[in-house]
């Protein structure tokens, strides 16, 4: 998908590097910022942040595949992280995420065709004490069961 | 000035937090200001008490009354029981699971009393967004003995007081810090390593959200024994808390001269800054971490050169992990043979565990060296979950191996763990029952590499990936001999030739569950079975005539219709139609469905 860039937004992105003093060295800093700004990093963006920094493109979209943390889909609005740490793994958690993916219709990485729900999994909230976890936004939901499922999303619905 | 009479410490980790304890600190507080107790009686937010099954945890001093799994909804009887009228609440003690007694103090309870708290000390103790509760409990003070000595001394009493590298791999820190400040350059640096990324692991990051000022004051230490007036502290996004807990201590200690120029007067100048992860497992190993320091892809290199000699920004840069920080300050304080005193032949002092996976006390612990893995699981640990059997206990996250009911008496430290075929890692410690197939164990962890290895070396990047699909293939029973003996052969070749940490260690979780589960792996490929009865593919959900009464909720909830029947007549399922989803296996209320 093409997106078209708002002048308004390149200047967004332009300050963000300036306040960084357009080092290609904070490019990791300059990309959580510019991913809080935006909520992900398409394509444009990164085309945009590598032209301030003076960087190839390649450089900036190497990071940020790199790294699990960018993302360059945009979430859902509540994104579904569910906890794949072994400790939420030895208590059941592939059950729970097998629901969830179930419930939503969509697989680890996807979104709901109405934008609300997006499934993630992550590594090790450290609630390790509740597992298995997930979180819904920032909210943490433990001891979670495969029949509880189905309320933790009612919740949003 | 109004004296404060009691203080009630509500743990703040994140755990903790998850299960609402911000909410029950606005109770309380809520509480005590109707009660006109606001003045006296002073609430205050902690780091992690450790306990983390039965979080949230409130602490009441000076009567050391330890209250479990507190709600918010609690706060008015603690407030109108316990602090006006002095009696405790008896149904939010602690009971002990054999005795059914309910302990009141925690230095009663089993789970505390084989702990030793060297790196932990504060955590749980002192409010970490006030810099003047860590120097009352002698925060600094150690920063201050150091500035007025030779930075020699300081090198010589870390070296003998035996201190080795808690990130896992347990290099000797004085040799480390000799070895930096020996190299000349104009610049070097001092980095806190905070990546941790082990999967089910939160040692570091509960030092860092329940005692962050400690961390600082060490780092100021290397510094000044090492020559370098910069310091950075790489951290995990993924710890906004830890972060901003960071964020406040070292403004704090600025503000107080503790960092910055000239501190305490000594001449000495020296400033910490925070990087951002950005969630790569690998960048916790030290070369792909100065890699993503400048702004790339956190992929390793080749050593030497060691970051000692050449580091961040090609000077001159000492790496220590978290926990390896927060032993400095008391090690000082203390003196070495203090510290040397404590632990086993080879391995010193203590080593933080976090203990989880189907255990009665999942929690943060700290144990001398040399605690037997018995101790620590049985003891600490409050033993299985469930009344199940044990089967096997995981060290060392994805770069360790899972060791068994025969190695429960081997004492915990480097040499013994490595000798079992395992590894001290940086503190991970998951235990396993009878219901975990160690196929399935195994797989879990390789499909973690698989995802983690930053691809720049072929062992690790492709011979990963084998033994994941040959793993799969196993779970799928599609697997022969020949794979088990692929692997193996596989397994050692990785470890032989991959370039870093994370690629010569990937394989120990296959190696080890082959080397002490063996059989089970053959039930696998031979029998085609999963003697856990984990592996979906190699299990099959039948009705036992005997006990079903036909009731038909297993056919009203299979999503697939394998499952008919007429009323009160015995169900059949149709294994041809059964996705395994296990929904009729919960939903039964006869215990008739029953997995082969």
């Amino acid at each position: 998908m093409k997106i078209e860039l708002k002048d308004s937004h390149l200047r967004q992105i332009k300050e963000i590097c300036d306040s960084l003093g357009n080092d290609p060295g904070e490019l990791i800093t300059i990309l959580h910022r510019t991913q809080n700004a935006f909520g992900y990093l398409p394509e444009e963006v990164q085309r945009a942040v590598a032209h301030n920094l003076g960087i190839s493109v390649a450089k900036v979209f190497g990071v940020v595949s790199f790294y699990s943390f960018f993302t360059m889909t945009p979430k859902g609005k509540y994104p579904i992280s569910l906890c794949l740490g072994t400790a939420c793994y030895v208590r059941g958690a592939e059950n729970v995420l097998d629901e969830f993916k179930k419930q939503l219709g969509i697989e680890v990485g996807g979104v709901t065709p109405d934008g609300k729900f997006s499934l993630d999994c992550l590594r090790c909230v450290g609630a390790c004490g509740l597992a298995p976890v997930v979180m819904v936004g920032e909210k943490v939901y433990g001891r979670l069961t495969p029949s509880m499922v189905k309320d933790v999303i009612a919740e949003y619905k | 000035m109004v004296q404060i009479k009691m203080h009630l410490l509500v743990c703040g980790g994140t755990g903790c937090r998850a299960s609402e304890s911000d909410r029950l600190v606005e109770q309380l507080n809520h509480h005590l200001q109707l009660n006109g107790l606001a003045e006296e009686v002073k609430v205050v937010t902690t780091g992690c008490f450790g306990f983390c099954e039965k979080g949230p945890i409130v602490k009441v001093i000076p009567d050391n009354t330890f209250y479990t799994q507190v709600t918010p909804e609690d706060a008015e009887e603690i407030v109108k029981e316990h602090v006006l009228k002095g009696r405790k609440v008896a149904r939010l003690l602690y009971e002990d699971p054999e005795t059914l007694e309910h302990i009141s103090d925690s230095k009663h309870m089993e789970f505390y009393q084989k702990q030793v708290r060297i790196a932990l000390r504060n955590c749980g103790f002192i409010d970490p967004e006030n810099i003047d509760e860590y120097i009352v409990r002698d925060g600094y003070a150690a920063l201050g003995q150091v500035l007025a000595s030779d930075p020699k001394d300081t090198i010589e009493l870390i070296k003998k007081s035996g201190l080795r590298g808690r990130g896992g791999a347990g290099f000797p820190t004085g040799l480390k810090w000799e070895i930096t400040a020996g190299n000349q350059a104009d610049q070097k640096y001092v980095v806190c390593n905070a990546d941790e990324g082990d999967p089910g692991a939160f040692m570091d990051r509960s030092i860092l959200e329940g005692d962050p000022n400690s961390i600082i004051e060490a780092m100021a230490i290397c510094g000044y024994c090492i020559g370098a007036t910069k310091g950075l502290i790489y951290i995990r996004a993924e710890y906004p808390l830890a972060i901003r807990r960071l964020e406040i201590a070292i403004k704090q200690a600025r503000e107080y001269g503790l960092l910055g120029k000239d501190i305490l007067g000594s001449g000495f100048d020296f400033d910490i800054e925070l990087r951002l992860g950005a969630g790569a497992f690998v960048c916790g190993e030290e070369t792909a971490l100065i890699s993503s320091m400048h702004g790339s892809r956190g992929e390793p290199t080749i050593k030497p050169p060691f970051p000692a000699q050449s580091g961040y920004m090609g000077k001159p840069t000492n790496v220590n992990n978290v926990e390896t920080f927060a032993n400095i300050p008391p090690i000082i304080l203390k003196g070495w043979e203090w510290f040397n005193s404590i632990g086993s032949e080879k391995s010193k002092g203590t080593k933080v565990f976090a203990l989880a996976g189907k255990i009665n006390n999942v929690g943060l612990i700290e144990v001398p060296m040399g605690t037997t893995l018995r101790e620590v699981i049985f003891e600490i640990g409050g033993g299985i979950k469930d009344g199940k059997r044990f089967k096997a206990v995981q060290t060392g996250g994805p770069s360790g191996g899972c060791l068994t009911e025969q190695h429960l008496d081997t004492p915990i430290d480097y040499e013994h763990l490595t000798a079992a075929g395992s590894m001290m890692g940086s503190g991970g410690m998951i235990v396993m029952d009878e219901d975990d197939c160690m196929v399935s164990v195994a797989k879990f962890y390789l499909e973690f590499t698989v995802e983690e290895s930053c691809g720049k070396c072929a062992p690790c990047r492709i011979g990963n990936k084998r033994m994941h699909e040959t793993l799969e293939k196993i779970c799928q029973g599609k697997g022969t001999l020949d794979d088990i003996e692929y692997l193996e052969n596989l397994g050692k070749v990785i470890k032989d030739t991959a370039l870093c940490g994370l690629g010569q260690t990937s394989p120990n979780p296959v190696l080890s569950t082959i080397q002490y589960f063996k059989d089970e792996y053959r039930a696998h490929v031979v029998d085609k079975k999963c003697p856990a009865g984990q592996c979906k593919a190699l299990k099959s959900y039948v009705i036992d005539e005997t006990k079903c009464i036909g009731c038909t909720l297993c056919a009203r909830n299979c999503p697939t219709d394998a499952i008919t029947g007429d009323k009160k007549v015995p169900h059949v399922i149709d294994q041809s139609k059964c996705i395994k989803c296990g929904a009729c296996y919960e939903k039964c209320k006869f215990g008739a469905i029953q997995i082969r």
